[in-house]
This record gives C-alpha cells, sequence and structure tokens, in this order.
C-alpha cells in the first residue's frame, strides 16, 4: 500500500457509519466506492461494518421483562392493583 | 400485548394523575427501558434498580415534560442518566479525568479478515451472541451508550441526541467510533472462528 492511498483509507474512515446508514451525500458515496474498489482493506472494513450492525440489529428482537422484575417494578411505583 | 391495536399513551391523562394509565405507560415501555439498563450496567440486580429509579423519576417530573420529543426518547433520556449515574458511583476515578472520545484521533481497524462468509447460524450461535454482549460491555460507557439506543434500541440520531443531551455531531462521531470498535473485536473472534472451519476441512 502506498502512504498516498493510506492516507485516503484514514480519510474515508470517518465517512463509514454514515456510508452504511445511507445518509452520506451522492459524491462522497462514489468516493468511497472508487476507493473500494482499489482496496482490500476497506473493502473488508466496510463489509465487516455492515455485518457488524446487521447482527446487532439481528439480536435486538423484541424486549422482554421477567414477571418478577414486572412485579418487584409494581410494587415499587406503588401500582400493586395493575399486576394482574 | 397487541401494541398495534392499543392506543397511545395519553399525556393529559397522565398528567391528572390517572393511575391505570401510568400503569399502561409502564407496561408498554419497561421491556425496552430494562433491555437497555441490562446491556448498560451488565448486572441483573443493578440493572433493575436503573429500571425502578426510571419510572421513579419519570413520575416525579412529569410536568416537567413538554412534549418536545417522544415518550419514550424522554424516558431513555432518564434511564441512560440512571445508568451512567450508577456506573459512575462504582468507578468514581474515572468521571473526572475521561477525555471526551470525540477528542481523541479516531483508531485504524486492526483486522482485515473477511468473516461475512460465516453462515448466520455460525454468527448467531449461543457463543456468537454471548461474544456480541460480552463486546457491547468492553466499550467505554460515553460510546456503549450511544450504540445502544442507536443500533439496539432503533432510535434516530436526532432522537439519540435528544436521550443524551448531545450534539447530533458528537453522537455520530461516537456511533462510529462504537462500531468500529465493535467491528474490531467481533473481527477477532470471527476469524478465529474461520481459521477453525478451515482447519476442519483439510
Ligand atoms: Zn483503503
Amino acid at each position: 500500500m502506498t502512504d498516498q492511498e493510506h492516507i485516503q483509507c484514514r480519510e474515508l474512515l470517518g465517512s463509514l457509519s454514515d456510508y452504511i446508514d445511507g445518509t452520506l451525500g451522492e459524491q462522497l458515496c462514489r468516493e468511497i466506492e472508487r476507493h473500494m474498489s482499489e482496496c482490500h482493506n476497506c473493502r473488508v472494513v466496510v463489509d465487516t461494518l455492515r455485518k457488524t450492525i446487521h447482527l446487532y440489529h439481528q439480536t435486538a428482537g423484541p424486549a422482554d421483562l421477567p414477571n418478577s422484575v414486572r412485579e418487584r417494578l409494581f410494587r415499587t411505583l406503588h401500582l400493586d392493583e395493575f399486576i394482574r | 400485548m397487541n401494541e398495534t391495536s392499543t392506543p397511545p399513551i395519553s399525556l393529559e391523562a397522565l398528567r391528572a394523575g390517572d393511575r391505570q394509565e401510568f400503569a399502561r405507560l409502564v407496561d408498554v415501555y419497561s421491556p425496552l427501558i430494562y433491555r437497555l439498563a441490562l446491556k448498560m450496567v451488565g448486572d441483573e440486580q443493578d440493572a433493575e434498580d436503573v429500571l425502578q429509579n426510571t419510572f421513579l423519576q419519570a413520575f416525579r417530573h412529569l410536568n416537567e415534560f413538554e412534549g418536545r420529543s417522544h415518550l419514550s426518547t424522554w424516558l431513555y433520556r432518564i434511564a441512560a442518566n440512571e445508568a451512567l449515574m450508577l456506573l459512575r458511583k462504582r468507578r468514581p476515578e474515572t468521571s473526572l479525568t475521561d477525555s471526551l472520545p470525540e477528542e481523541e484521533p479516531l483508531e485504524e481497524p486492526a483486522e482485515f479478515t473477511d468473516w461475512c462468509c460465516l453462515p448466520e447460524e455460525e454468527l448467531l450461535s449461543a457463543e456468537g451472541r454471548a461474544r456480541l454482549d460480552e463486546s457491547i460491555r468492553l466499550l467505554p460507557e460515553t460510546l456503549r451508550v450511544v450504540f445502544l439506543l442507536r443500533d439496539i434500541e432503533g432510535l434516530s440520531i436526532q432522537e439519540t441526541s435528544q436521550a443524551l443531551g448531545l450534539s447530533e455531531t458528537a453522537v455520530k462521531t461516537r456511533l462510529l467510533r462504537a462500531r468500529l470498535k465493535l467491528r474490531d473485536l467481533l473481527s477477532a473472534y470471527y476469524s478465529e472462528r474461520l481459521t477453525i472451519k478451515d482447519e476442519s476441512h483439510d
């Protein structure tokens, strides 16, 4: 990797979150895509970063609250009659 | 609970002291607040304290809620504060010396193995999921809270900034740092799985 390329890798790093969320301007998107087509490391970083976020989204299903925790919460809030 | 058919929480009823509406508010939001608390503090007992304090605070300060953000964002804000306070109480020596994450130079990625090809059932195996949770706990708390609100609870950048009292720029910077750090942590783990898999094929 030449120094010139490495400088570009660093510059693009700051835009990766916006790029993956689809909130980056069109011109910067094109720059990132052009750079990725020539830089293996950045391509891997973008792909694995996207996958990382995807995996966390997968694990964030519907939240649930254990019954015992709910019951103690209702008692603390003096909402005992709504425990059911 | 069928959330799609329940009417929205009525702020007027809450302000008028309608206890049934309070109970409904608690039932709608407590699972979300508990999940945030648990992932934030990593301990069930402490998470329950955060949960209880969040709703106690909410009830106490309900008339200060002006409706400029969603009710959920407001509750997340209280919960995030409670969780951060609890963590700082645990380690009081770090609270004053902690530098702001956006002031430090961005750490460059260190792992360049492409593990995307691992099958989803392996990525999300029980061990994989445990590693995902553990990696969140390794984040500095100022990054962790941003990541949890945005990528686990699904708040927008704007809602996250409202919930944390941070600028949107600060939220974006912290989110990027959190995501890159998690990517590095997971890459170390998954590329090891990849090696094991390759060796078993030989
Ligand atoms: Zn590059």
